[in-house]
């Protein structure tokens, strides 16, 4: 047997090396952020539907402010909603314009997709809340949020990743059925309500204007335990959900 | 390269593969024929591994399907009815990402982009671009890693002859590594597809109907198809 010189084509593909998962993962997130800033499909339809909604809570309710447990019902309730919009969206363009495919024929981990498009619907919950939280203390609670802000920040992330977690696991089944718009919140709504307890319970104390208190620990561990649960369980599936 | 014994593939109830069975050694070019519904793109699809065979035993590359599908997705290229591209970004943004997904460096998507006449074009948002320019880069694509095997779902659709031109150093007989890229295509076109095979498959029904060596086959008999 002779060997044959190497060729252009056969140094081209001795230097292709499939990416690691930090590299797919930071390739599948530049491309659903640049998408979604050129589309503006996400972001300002979320934004505008929680801003919408505290709007209407403050003539519905007929206050001028609210505090405690009301408050953080509100809160979390509008931005569950709000996200679910993103949520809906998330796999719309890999569906629709084929970018599973394209993804699927590529030599790289298929949990990197999981991490990219938690890590983006992250990404959305954190604008959202950027323009949300300050509209609801202007809109509902009547004083800038203040001493209760690093609290809340830390209530936020933790349900935000279990939000984006959920809503990636829950899209990514939902969107090659045709009633997608309709499964998607059926099937994640249920699974976030622990998500909204637990937010809600651990921020109550803190947008109390009669008795502000501290952090509910208890309930910020809740919600830890609660990523990490589903974390693994969305690592597990996701390969499955992914196949034919 | 390729070995299919006894292929089934189903959607639901129904059988789209039957009992499909082949073999084609690398650096052939395998033709398929058949109308439309016949299972041309749904064996393609399984050969790329993106349909698992439901029943038989299915070779790709030296690899069984779907066990070791991981070791072949990286050696194919796919140009199917979907071009695979996101139409917001241009076509050298969908390129460049598809390249970070192959590990394949940037300079790789220039030359395509070149060798395919789109450099002018290359930062225009794919929609804006021509059905016959997005299967240009859709082509880009699909070569963009020097696959080993290329499976072509009719990939001379919507290109007008001067793009045929610029395309056929990239996905025509001869091209690939060492010259010798094995080739599946689907087509509708009797002498084009003949003059491109060595090996004829017709499908009627999903069950082979025609598979012979193309130098011995009639352009009748492929009509006769599609009758």
């Amino acid at each position: 047997m002779t060997d044959n010189p190497p060729t252009a084509n056969d140094a081209r593909r001795s230097s292709a090396r499939p990416p690691g998962l930090a590299a797919t993962v930071g390739a599948l997130l530049g491309k659903d952020l640049l998408v979604e800033l050129r589309t503006l499909e996400s972001v300002p339809g979320m934004s505008l539907f929680a801003v919408s909604t505290f709007v209407v809570f403050h003539f519905a309710l007929n206050q001028n402010t609210v505090s405690g447990d009301e408050a953080a019902g509100i809160l979390w309730v509008t931005l569950l909603f709000a996200a679910m919009l993103g949520v809906n969206r998330l796999f719309v363009a890999d569906a629709e314009q084929g970018g599973f495919d394209g993804f699927l024929l590529a030599p790289v981990d298929r949990s990197a997709m999981l991490v990219a498009k938690a890590l983006a619907l992250l990404a959305y919950l954190i604008v959202l809340e950027l323009v949300a939280v300050p509209a609801f203390g202007l809109l509902l609670l009547g004083s800038p949020l203040g001493q209760a802000l690093p609290g809340l920040l830390a209530v936020l992330a933790l349900a935000d990743v279990g939000i984006a977690v959920i809503g990636t696991l829950i899209a990514a089944l939902a969107v090659r059925t045709r009633a997608r718009d309709l499964l998607g919140p059926l099937l994640a709504l249920p699974l976030l309500v622990p998500v909204v307890i637990g937010g809600a319970r651990a921020s109550s104390p803190l947008l109390s204007i009669v008795h502000p208190g501290g952090l509910q620990l208890r309930w910020l561990g809740t919600l830890g335990l609660y990523d990490l649960v589903f974390g693994l369980i969305a690592y597990a599936v996701f390969d499955f959900l992914l196949e034919d | 390269m390729i070995e299919l014994d006894g292929l089934v593939r189903r959607y639901g109830e129904r059988e789209v593969l039957s009992d499909v069975s082949l073999s084609l050694a690398g650096g052939q070019t395998l033709v398929v024929f058949g109308c439309n519904g016949a299972g041309k793109t749904t064996l393609l699809r399984v050969l790329a591994t993106l349909l698992r065979p439901h029943a038989g035993e299915v070779e790709v590359l030296g690899c069984r399907l779907p066990d070791d599908a991981w070791q072949v997705r990286g050696r194919i290229g796919l140009l199917g009815h979907e071009p695979l591209l996101y139409r917001e970004l241009t076509p050298r943004e969908n390129l460049r990402f598809h390249a970070r997904l192959h590990g394949v460096g940037t300079e790789r998507v220039e030359e395509l982009l070149a060798a395919v006449g789109l450099v002018d074009r290359a930062g225009e948002p794919l929609k804006t671009l021509s059905r016959g320019m997005v299967q240009r880069v859709a082509i880009c694509r699909a070569v963009l890693h020097d696959p080993e095997l290329l499976l072509l779902d009719e990939p001379w659709v919507s290109l007008d002859p001067a793009a045929r031109e610029l395309a056929w150093p990239l996905i025509g007989a001869g091209t690939g590594p060492d010259g010798r890229r094995t080739r599946v295509i689907s087509s509708h076109d009797p002498g084009g597809g003949l003059a491109e095979a060595d090996l004829v498959l017709g499908l009627r029904g999903g069950r082979v109907a025609l598979l012979r060596e193309a130098g011995s086959v009639d352009p009748s008999e492929i009509t006769e198809l599609y009758r």
